[in-house]
């Protein structure tokens, strides 16, 4: 569609708008920020927008999955600080190594997925409120262990033994470690494990099959299943990539703290989604898709760190996020409805 | 069955009596023309209906009853002609007005007419607490009100109880009670007897007979023969976007009304019938629903056959069958000498058993995608690599498709959404065509295209037949005319006819539409 647009007609500045005003929106800020805000353009700044941008994106690349199948992942925050405490519970308490933590972590995030994809499919729970609960339990199941208070070592378990393992090098690493890119120290490595998962993600959609089939359920499900496909299938394996992803931004999360932190990541859900709708109107494409939603992050992320640094107040914020997201949903639907209508 | 023929003279007779003092034309249509786009569903309706009488109206899919109702009942508004209800001017503007002004519709999907979380009360009273009247609700005043409403129809049911404890039944006539709340004059009931069982059924009729006797028109769409002999005073049919039959009188000609509503105009086609290859698929004393005559159907190769018969008739169960989404009640299929037992629809697809399904809106065409994508999507694993689709291999397909079906388009990558209707419909086809097929079944194939988007796919279907067996589910008289090799008539979910497509006896046939049993046996035999 977008490639022939130009050999059939002019675009239009309407359609010009639509395609690349999210884009130019995205420019214009950083030159505004770039500006006004002092030491915005340093290399300091930069990272900071890159790691918070880094978690937020990759839980909001499984939102956007469960968006294509129709679907809706409401869960995605609480499995991510689940994940967060799993991994410092499975160091720190059990005392085992790196490997063991992520691997929890990861099976924990599938298992979700799965138990959220079940309730949808075989249940016949709406995925929203399949996954609201979801949200609540293992906001709740977090806690049990520890009676409520983060993990960290030296603390007293509710057995009255104290805990002795520590958070292990390697998997702070994945939290601290910044690679050089011209400027040294610019890369953490949670935006390197972005921007693979945000490629895997955008191939999985666009070049393979599987993904054609999930824009297919999304679009008309119905049709999908008449065809051929399996419909219920594709939904809980929806549900799972969005879980194992959060489980990733939970052990980013984790690695970057250094310690369970009970009380972080309570942002995460909201900002996620918010990319991932701001991703529909990314180009024009008026549907969920892996490049919008980074664009979506990185827009979130570089107007929080913007107004921080210019001082606005950090209750302002959510106000600013919800704004945006506002304006950019105006943009994707009033104009898909445009596109439905001829 | 005889007491209900009773009744029903009975109550003809006090209409006809009622007739001859105050008869009275409730509602006279003249000309009435209403079009989507350049798409004329209504090509001038001249219709009487009287006070008084029951008018039952019949017409296939896309004859355009349901866009008549709906001008009717203020969902559409013409573009051309008038409406008159008692000699004054009738346009409504919307729904309320409609409903103002005295013309009350019960529609098909009962739960429609309901809300299902509110008792019986609140739903009786529902439009005057839509419509103001105060801010609290006093219960005891609406459940008095509702009381009398619901004993001048005799629902007999406690106000309290919650609509979603109804059967199907109370349900109905909680609508149908909540209707009489507005005393209308013309009282529209669509297909009301779909979902109600036999028992249920009468309970409606004799309603209907008290409203007929209090002087309401009322206008019954309907298929059922039973039905209408039992409860109309007259039959309009439709076609095209026309009144094409009125039939009236003490015996009412259901058989005629069937003709008018199907058409039976000789196509000029030609066909050049082949003699039918080897079996393909066999099915052996299936039976659709567990008291539905079993029957037996072999499809052979290179044959293209036409199963025709009205709605709820059992085609679209058949459909189901073969596709693998139904089981039959008992029976067994054989595909190329093999059984042949689908669990699902993938399953089907994998045996080269294709399905394209009728109403292509809600079950084929996928919106956003573009023409390939289209095509491609049941066989995508053909155009991948390890799961990497190749964009080439598919427009190879897609290009071939659009040539061969003449699918009006500047190009594969068009977006499905920008084109026709017809040019959709062929795409939809063509997705199935794409590949080889055991067994094709195309549903409805020809549901709300043109003339020459019809013929064309007729064509293509035709032109392509060799190495599979090709089913076409059509309710059209003239479309099975027109592409079959063979005609197979279906009513009471099972086989009435099977026609070869040679001089065919059309009055015979459509008798066999009308569901009549005395010739079938004959037929088959023949």
């Amino acid at each position: 569609m977008q490639a022939d647009t130009h050999k059939r007609a002019k675009p239009t500045p309407v359609e010009l708008a639509i395609k690349f005003g999210f884009i130019a929106l995205l420019i214009a800020m950083v030159l505004f920020f770039s500006a006004f805000a002092e030491n915005f353009a340093t290399p300091f700044s930069a990272v900071f927008i890159f790691q918070s941008v880094a978690i937020t994106g990759i839980l909001a690349l499984g939102v956007t999955v469960t968006l294509v199948v129709d679907g809706f992942d409401l869960s995605i925050g609480s499995t991510a600080t689940s994940a967060l405490m799993l991994s410092s519970y499975v160091m720190v308490v059990w005392e085992l190594n790196a490997f063991w933590a992520v691997l929890f972590c990861l099976i924990m995030g599938a298992a979700v997925g799965l138990v959220n994809g079940l309730l949808i499919v075989k249940m016949k729970v709406p995925d929203l409120l399949a996954t609201l609960g979801m949200m609540f339990l293992l906001v709740g199941i977090q806690r049990i262990p520890t009676e409520g208070r983060s993990i960290s070592t030296g603390m007293i378990m509710p057995d009255g033994r104290v805990t002795e393992g520590v958070f292990s090098p390697n998997f702070l690493y994945l939290g601290r470690n910044k690679f050089d890119f011209f400027i040294d120290n610019l890369i953490p490595v949670s935006v390197v494990v972005l921007l693979v998962i945000g490629f895997i993600v955008w191939a999985f959609m666009e070049l393979t099959r599987h993904g054609r089939l999930m824009y297919a359920i999304g679009s008309n499900e119905r049709a999908a299943e008449l065809a051929g496909t399996n419909v219920n299938r594709y939904k809980v394996l929806a549900y799972m990539i969005s879980g194992v992803l959060a489980s990733v931004g939970g052990i980013l999360l984790a690695a970057r703290l250094g310690r369970g932190d009970i009380a972080s990541g309570n942002n995460l859900l909201l900002d996620s989604v918010a990319a991932a709708l701001i991703g529909f109107a990314v180009l024009g494409a008026a549907k969920p898709n892996a490049f919008g939603t980074i664009i979506g992050a990185l827009f979130i992320g570089i107007l929080l760190q913007g107004l921080t640094m210019m001082n606005a107040p950090y209750y302002t914020q959510d106000f600013v996020k919800g704004a945006v997201l506002v304006v950019a949903l105006v943009f994707t639907f009033a104009l898909s409805k445009r596109g439905g209508a001829h | 069955m005889s007491i209900v023929v009773d009744k029903w003279q009975e109550a003809s007779l006090v209409s006809f009596s009622r007739g001859n003092s105050v008869q009275s034309t409730a509602v006279e249509i003249k000309d009435l023309t209403k079009a989507f786009g350049t798409n004329k569903v209504l090509r001038g309706i001249d219709l009487e209906l009287h006070a008084g009488q029951v008018t039952a109206l019949m017409g296939a899919n896309g004859a355009g009853k349901s866009t008549l109702v709906k001008v009717l009942c203020g969902v559409h508004s013409a573009n051309g002609g008038q409406i008159k209800m008692f000699g004054a001017s009738y346009a409504p503007a919307s729904p309320s007005a409609a409903i103002e002004a005295g013309v009350v519709t019960v529609h098909q999907s009962i739960n429609d007419g309901v809300i299902p979380d509110l008792d019986v009360a609140s739903n009786l009273m529902l439009d005057r607490l839509a419509n103001g009247g105060g801010f609290f609700v006093n219960k005891r005043a609406i459940r008095v009100e509702a009381r009398k409403l619901a004993a001048l129809i005799g629902l007999e049911v406690d106000m309290r109880q919650m609509v979603s404890d109804l059967g199907l039944a109370d349900r109905q006539l909680v609508a149908i009670a909540r209707a009489m709340a507005h005393k209308p004059k013309l009282l529209i009931l669509d297909e009301p007897t779909s979902s109600l069982s036999a028992k249920e059924a009468v309970r409606l009729f004799e309603l209907l007979d008290r409203l007929r006797v209090q002087g309401v028109a009322i206008l019954y769409i309907s298929h059922r023969s039973s039905d209408i002999r039992r409860i109309a005073d007259r039959i309009v049919a439709m076609r095209d976007g026309r009144i094409s039959g009125v039939f009236e009188g003490v015996s009412l000609d259901y058989e005629g009304a069937v003709k008018a509503m199907l058409g039976h105009s000789m196509s000029e086609i030609s066909l050049d019938i082949p003699m039918p290859g080897a079996p393909v698929l066999r099915l052996g004393d299936i039976a659709l629903l567990p008291e539905s005559e079993p029957f037996s159907l072999d499809l052979h190769d290179g044959e293209v056959v036409a199963i025709t018969g009205l709605v709820g008739s059992g085609k679209s169960a058949l459909a189901e069958v073969i596709f693998g989404l139904a089981k039959p009640a008992a029976g067994h299929m054989e595909l190329r000498g093999a059984p042949y037992a689908p669990r699902h629809q993938a399953a089907a697809i994998a045996a080269g058993v294709f399905q394209a399904p009728k109403d292509r809106a809600s079950n084929a065409v996928i919106q956003g995608f573009d023409i390939t994508k289209n095509i491609t999507l049941p066989f995508s694993k053909r155009h991948s690599k390890m799961g990497l689709l190749s964009r080439q291999s598919e427009r190879t397909t897609a290009q071939r498709m659009v040539q061969e079906l003449g699918i009006v388009c500047q190009h594969v990558t068009d977006d499905i959404g920008s084109l026709s209707g017809g040019n959709q419909q062929k795409t939809m086809v063509g997705r199935w065509m794409a590949e080889d097929a055991n067994v094709l079944v195309l549903d409805e194939p020809f549901q709300g295209v043109d003339i020459k988007a019809r013929r064309d796919i007729g064509a293509k279907i035709r032109a392509t037949a060799k190495g599979r067996a090709t089913v076409v589910m059509v309710a059209e008289m003239d479309e099975a005319v027109e592409i079959a090799d063979r005609i197979i008539v279906m009513a009471d979910h099972t086989i009435k006819g099977d026609h070869r497509n040679e001089n065919i006896d059309l009055n015979m046939v459509l008798a066999q539409v009308a569901g009549s049993s005395e010739t079938s046996g004959h037929i088959n035999a023949g």
